[in-house]
């Protein structure tokens, strides 16, 4: 059961070609990382996912529920979230600084909020099921509030939270949306250890809870121990595509880390930030 | 003591470029000579005493800021933000009672219906660029909009004022969406040059269309408000304010009538934006004016929302519009100029952008300052000017420039300080 299948996947800027020619696929309930070296493309392929880009070839389908599928390349950028359920974090975070954490949270259940005012007017006037769609909507918060350990910070604006709490916040906003397949660009970028061991028991718990994961990130650490499949990318086309096993002892994968023709020691960087 | 020798330094070159400065315009004097031309003369002492006053200035100014003790500006927004919870309701209470106060010049009153337009555009223009962070300098347009709509269809169709404010409104929020589709991709200076130009437009537009807005000349005669249907006449009789209560009519009846006409207007407009701060869409103005590209990936429709933030901000400028032209009973578009769209802009930056209170107490300053300063003819906006500036340099982001949370899950009041918030980008 797939939640996200990627097919000929090529987007090209000008004569540039980031990503050339990929194809993959996500199981439901499955964590999928994309890891490659800088400038491989994960990001631009993050961005054609989740709307941000129009690839120039290929297709993304994604299946918010099963038996529904979507085809995301032909929806405009702010459908994505609505009707293919795909919510996403950015790799320099963007939060609503001056709003509080809890409001950053209501924003993000803007659509099924707005839809209970009857186009602003009942709400405006205090009718309705506004008043029962916002208590919905506060339950939701607290929840992913508790999760992500900010329930106390939940009055303080959100540009003055550490920058480990703000990256929570942004994955608990997402999960606001209430989306079937998350996606990550560097979820632990600049975390310590320990900050980077509680993201990998948020993000179990999050794929427990019956969300699809899919990870761009480039601390190992995590990768290996919690991915479940892991995509490589090099130079915008897919090298590896298997188990975090599979991944680790593939060739074609240590080549692209080390640079290619390198033949020291093939297998230190990975297994090192391995272990 | 470097510190005195460098504030010397700093205040004499100060002065220097006072001399340069203030030397043609104070040194220099034109005269009538004895053959009847035109002489110069000189007033070095004028010049002297001048370049001075700005010497001893910029030194006080060094020496105080060095040691006045450190506080921060946003302790002082929080301090207005927790007495604003008094100071609103005790404006409002004065503002209702205002035109009842026994003894009080009609002026005053004419003075607070001034003053209330003011609010009430700055209101409205306050949801376009205090909540959704859209640079829009081109807000007279609705203005405008209003105005000629409720000139044109009570000509035409021979209708009073309460049924043409909602047509008035809706109109203007019209070409509010107008404008709004084609600056939907633009962003801050760009999309501000694009406003303007847009009110500009709307100015020459009705210029230059002589045969239906009667160009520079103007539309006269529009019906005034009436009361349930009765109108404020002086001469009194049936079917009049005074004639129907049985009180001798007096010209502060209509001042003070057309004045709670405005209030409520702009009461209206108050309560609208409150009430949809807390709503879905006003939380998504705001998060807008934060981030856009995460509005985006959440699923707001930021096309749809900016332009709900054009027209919900044009509507109100038109309600006031079709209250101006109401007012005066003569329109031009001279009334319509880019300094009035500058006028509430400035309203809006100098309350605070985003806050309500803010926009009253910056309305006050800016109307009703240059009024009051009549008696000083040539000096008042000299006076005014200096007085902006040193506003804007004590308080850099308005009067009010902390914001207050929509929802809160504590029970503790929380300001959020102005270096949090986004100003917006467009």
């Amino acid at each position: 059961m797939t939640v996200l299948a990627v097919t000929d996947l090529t987007m090209r800027f000008g004569g540039l070609t980031a990503v050339n020619d990929v194809s993959f696929s996500a199981e439901r309930g499955d964590i999928t990382a994309v890891i490659g070296p800088n400038g491989a493309g994960k990001t631009t392929l993050f961005n054609c996912i989740t709307g941000f880009y129009k690839p120039t070839v290929g297709s993304i389908v994604v299946s918010p529920q099963v038996g529904k599928i979507v085809q995301l390349e032909k929806l405009p950028g702010h459908a994505i979230a609505r009707k293919g359920k795909v919510a996403r974090t950015f790799q320099n975070i963007r939060l609503f600084g001056g709003m509080t954490v809890l409001e950053n949270l209501m924003v993000a259940q803007h659509n099924a909020l707005q839809a209970a005012t009857g186009f602003g007017v009942l709400g405006v006037l205090g009718i309705g099921r506004y008043r029962r769609a916002e208590r919905r909507a506060m339950e939701l918060a607290k929840h992913w509030l508790e999760e992500t350990d900010l329930l106390d910070r939940a009055d303080h604006p959100a540009g003055a939270l550490p920058y480990g709490a703000q990256r929570r916040l942004e994955i608990a906003r997402a999960m606001c949306t209430e989306p079937a397949l998350l996606c990550l660009d560097e979820p632990a970028a600049g975390l310590n250890p320990r900050e980077s061991s509680a993201l990998n028991e948020l993000l179990l718990k999050i794929r427990d809870g019956g969300c699809s994961l899919l990870l761009i990130e480039h601390d190992m650490g995590v990768v290996m121990k919690i991915s479940d499949h892991i995509v490589v990318l090099d130079h915008g086309k897919k090298i590896a595509d298997g188990t975090p096993l599979e991944i680790r002892s593939n060739p074609a994968v240590i080549a692209a880390y080390l640079g290619e023709g390198d033949e020291d020691d093939p297998d230190a960087p990975v297994a090192e930030s391995v272990a | 003591m470097s510190g005195l020798l460098d504030d010397l330094k700093d205040s004499a070159s100060v002065g220097f470029f006072a001399l340069l400065i203030f030397g043609p315009f104070i040194g220099l004097r034109l005269t009538d000579n004895d053959a009847g031309n035109l002489g110069i003369a000189t007033r070095p002492e004028a010049l002297a005493l001048a370049v001075i006053a700005v010497f001893a200035a910029r030194l006080l100014l060094l020496t105080w800021s060095r040691y006045r003790p450190a506080k921060t500006t946003t302790s002082l927004g929080t301090q207005v933000q927790k007495t604003g919870k008094f100071i609103a309701p005790a404006l409002l209470v004065f503002a209702v009672v205002m035109p009842l106060l026994p003894g009080l010049p009609n002026a005053y009153i004419d003075l607070g219906v001034l003053i209330m337009t003011y609010v009430m555009l700055g209101w409205g223009l306050n949801i376009v660029v205090g909540l959704a962070g859209l640079l829009d300098l081109g807000y007279v347009a609705f203005y405008a909009v209003g105005a000629y709509s409720f000139a044109l269809i009570s000509a035409q169709f021979g209708l009073g004022f309460w049924e043409c404010l909602p047509i008035a409104g809706i109109l203007a929020a019209f070409w509010g969406m107008c404008l709004g589709f084609p600056v939907l991709r633009l962003r801050g200076d760009y999309l501000a040059i694009v406003t303007l130009a847009f009110g500009e437009i709307i100015r020459l537009v009705i210029t230059n269309w002589v045969s239906l807005t009667g160009g520079p000349n103007g539309l006269l005669g529009m019906p005034e408000p009436t009361f349930f249907g009765l109108r404020f006449s002086m001469a009194g009789g049936p079917g009049t304010f005074a004639g129907f209560f049985g009180i001798t009519p007096a010209p502060w009846q209509r001042d003070a009538f057309l004045y709670y006409v405005i209030l409520g207007l702009a009461l209206l407009t108050n309560w609208v934006t409150l009430r949809l701060r807390k709503q879905p869409l006003g939380r998504a103005w705001e998060a807008l004016r934060e981030d856009e590209i995460a509005c985006r990936s959440l699923g707001i429709n930021v096309r749809n929302t900016k332009l709900t933030a054009f027209a919900i901000g044009a509507f109100f400028g038109g309600f006031a519009g079709c209250f101006f032209a109401a007012r005066q009973s003569f329109i031009s578009p001279d009334s319509f100029t880019f300094i009035e769209s500058a006028t509430v802009l400035a309203i809006v930056v100098l309350g605070g952008a985003g806050s309500q209170l803010g926009v009253v107490l910056a309305a006050c300053v800016m109307i009703g300052v240059p009024q009051m300063l009549q008696s000083l003819q040539i000096y008042r906006m000299l006076i005014f000017g200096i007085a902006l500036v040193l506003i804007m340099v004590v308080r850099p982001r308005g009067f009010i420039s902390t914001r207050r949370p929509t929802v809160l899950l504590g029970k503790k009041p929380v300001a959020i300080g102005a270096e949090l918030r986004a100003e917006g980008r467009g």
